[in-house]
């Protein structure tokens, strides 16, 4: 039997591994698909080519569905989220003279990084890199700074910086800090360049990351392909989620042409033991990057909702579109459709209070085995739009 | 009569970024600023102050200029990404050539197209030559691996290089693999057994 060609483009990070996973273990091929999987240099390159239809669907940063179909970001085209790929994976390093400056703090103590670091800021803003505008990472930053009475311009300025170059940009002091996904803070560690100080997940515990995206008209021409990439891509999570396979997780990943840096620094994400300086101190983050358990492949609305927030607060948008839109992107009409006959445990509800959950908790669902969050924001905000 | 329009072509490598230029000379009576370093990228840009920048679709600091189209980027005047929505071709055949072409906002279209055109053409001939220059290449070096392994059999087996060749060739077919990879297994063999 011939496979059925669905072409998918990705940016080499970590946390594309569903996508790699679904190809390399064969979850595409039980599902008589052939994923080509197309590596991408940017963001923008990757959205252009989604938009135009040169790929079929990609490996998106989650706020981008959001962004595009309202218009903010490449020609105005409507891209819908048909699932999480993975939660959380963001980390921050600093530059070591920025380090040397700071007060010392836990590595997980938002409050206190934070503070710290305003405190310790030369004269201007501090200028912080981010791998693209629209993207948690930006999002994450200025909510958290925000929320600490720091001012964006003022206080803080976010720079995009391509994530292989944050070392180099610390280095030629273009930038003060960073805001990237792994494997790029441990390479800027390993580089010398930064220490890094505090994981994504401190700001919030469960932050929707990346999300399998397609052009709505694609999805609705193509629901029988759609769906079959879902179950194949549900079930990559499932084997990710399993921690027995990390192991040949970071060799997969490793390779050429997914992300081409050594196993041992893939690691470091995949296991959550953070070298952190060029001293050579170990952290560990629990849940630093989640593909599977908590649900954390169901697209909540709620996750949209606080994305679309967020983008309508810093481009001065009408609230109410931007919430329309982007309850409209986060498909978790199709990801109940399509993955309730595979054993998927589907949560009751399509929304929720985001940042309600400060512990493990047992919640309505399909099967009845499901325990979701926690899910805090670092200042205790309870979002519900 | 408009002022000087002022293209900055972003490119690393001095040889493309030439033909980009000479493409654009071309066109029309342009002021062209070429930036090679990806240091500082997005201030060199501000001080630049272009009306067009052209970027290699495949260039990883594209991300770096789609900050600027975002009003409260380092630019005085927003930018954008040129997109023709009266011509989706048009777009697909820049996209398919390789290049974004980022332009200030409020110009009109008919003095950007031209310009856009003409980096189009170029930017295929660059990508043409490109893998042209790949392929002859990965000929030369097959070549060079052919010819050692000719080498090889000529002094072990005290053969002449035809004889040597077919028997390359014989268990190439033999074997359904390409006589270069025997020549390479032949070369790598070699060098393991010295």
């Amino acid at each position: 039997m011939s496979l059925r060609n669905v072409d998918i483009g990705f940016v080499p990070l970590v946390d594309a591994a569903p996508v790699i996973v679904a190809q390399e273990m064969g979850f595409a091929a039980e599902e008589g698909l052939h994923l080509n999987l197309h590596r991408q240099p940017s963001w923008a390159a990757l959205r252009d080519k989604l938009a135009l239809g040169a790929i079929d669907l990609a490996h998106l940063l989650a706020p981008m569905p959001v962004a595009m179909t309202l218009g903010l970001s490449g020609p105005a085209v409507a891209v819908d989220a048909l699932s999480v790929l993975s939660v959380n994976g963001d980390i921050i390093g600093v530059s070591a003279e920025l380090s040397a400056r700071m007060e010392a703090c836990a590595f997980n103590d938002a409050h206190a990084v934070g503070r710290a670091l305003l405190q310790a800021r030369g004269a201007g803003p501090l200028r912080i890199g981010v791998p693209f505008h629209f993207s948690m990472h930006a999002e994450l930053v200025t909510y958290w700074l925000e929320s600490l009475g720091a001012e964006a311009e003022r206080d803080f300025s976010l720079h995009t910086v391509p994530p292989p170059r944050m070392a180099e940009a610390l280095a030629a002091r273009e930038i003060d800090a960073f805001c990237v996904g792994e494997p790029w803070g441990s390479v800027a560690v390993e580089n010398g360049a930064a220490s890094l100080v505090l994981p994504g997940n401190a700001i919030w515990a469960f932050a929707p990351e990346k999300v399998l995206a397609g052009r709505r008209d694609w999805i609705e021409a193509h629901p029988d392909t759609s769906a079959a990439v879902m179950r194949a891509l549900w079930r990559a999570a499932r084997w990710l989620g399993t921690p027995e396979n990390r192991l040949a997780l970071s060799d997969i990943l490793a390779q050429e042409p997914y992300l081409t840096v050594g196993p041992e620094v893939i690691d470091r994400a995949v296991y959550g033991r953070f070298v952190v300086n060029a001293a050579g101190r170990e952290e560990r983050v629990a849940r630093f990057v989640e593909f599977f358990d908590a649900a954390a492949t169901f697209p909540w609305r709620s996750q949209a909702l606080w994305i679309g927030d967020r983008l309508a607060r810093r481009h001065q948008l009408d609230p109410a579109t931007a919430a329309a839109a982007a309850r409209s992107c986060f498909r978790a009409d199709l990801y109940r459709a399509n993955l309730a006959g595979i054993g998927a445990d589907l949560p009751g509800a399509s929304e929720k209070v985001e940042g309600a959950l400060t512990e493990r908790t047992p919640v309505a669902s399909t099967r009845g085995e499901l325990y979701l969050g926690p899910d805090c924001f670092f200042d205790g905000l309870k979002f519900d739009l | 009569m408009p002022n000087r329009f002022r293209i900055v072509v972003v490119e690393k490598d001095p040889e493309r970024a030439r033909m980009i230029v000479d493409g654009l000379v071309e066109a029309g009576d342009f002021e062209i600023a070429v930036l090679g370093d990806e240091t500082g990228l997005a201030r060199k840009l501000s001080e630049a102050n272009p009306d067009l920048v052209l970027i290699d679709l495949e260039n990883p600091s594209r991300d770096v200029l789609e900050q600027l189209t975002l009003a409260s980027g380092p630019m005085e005047r927003p930018v954008a990404m040129f997109v023709d929505r009266d011509d989706a071709g048009f777009t697909k055949a820049a996209i398919e050539a390789g290049v974004s072409a980022y332009v200030v906002d409020g110009l009109e279209k008919a003095r950007i197209k031209p310009i856009v055109d003409a980096a189009i053409a170029r930017f295929h001939m660059v990508a043409r030559m490109r893998s042209e220059l790949a392929a002859t290449r990965a000929a030369l070096a097959e070549r060079k691996t052919l010819d050692r392994a000719k080498g090889l059999l000529m002094k072990a087996r005290g053969c002449t290089e035809d004889e040597a060749y077919r028997l390359l060739r014989k268990t190439a077919m033999d074997q359904g693999r390409k006589l270069n990879e025997v020549a390479q297994a032949l070369v790598t063999a070699a060098e393991l057994l010295r």
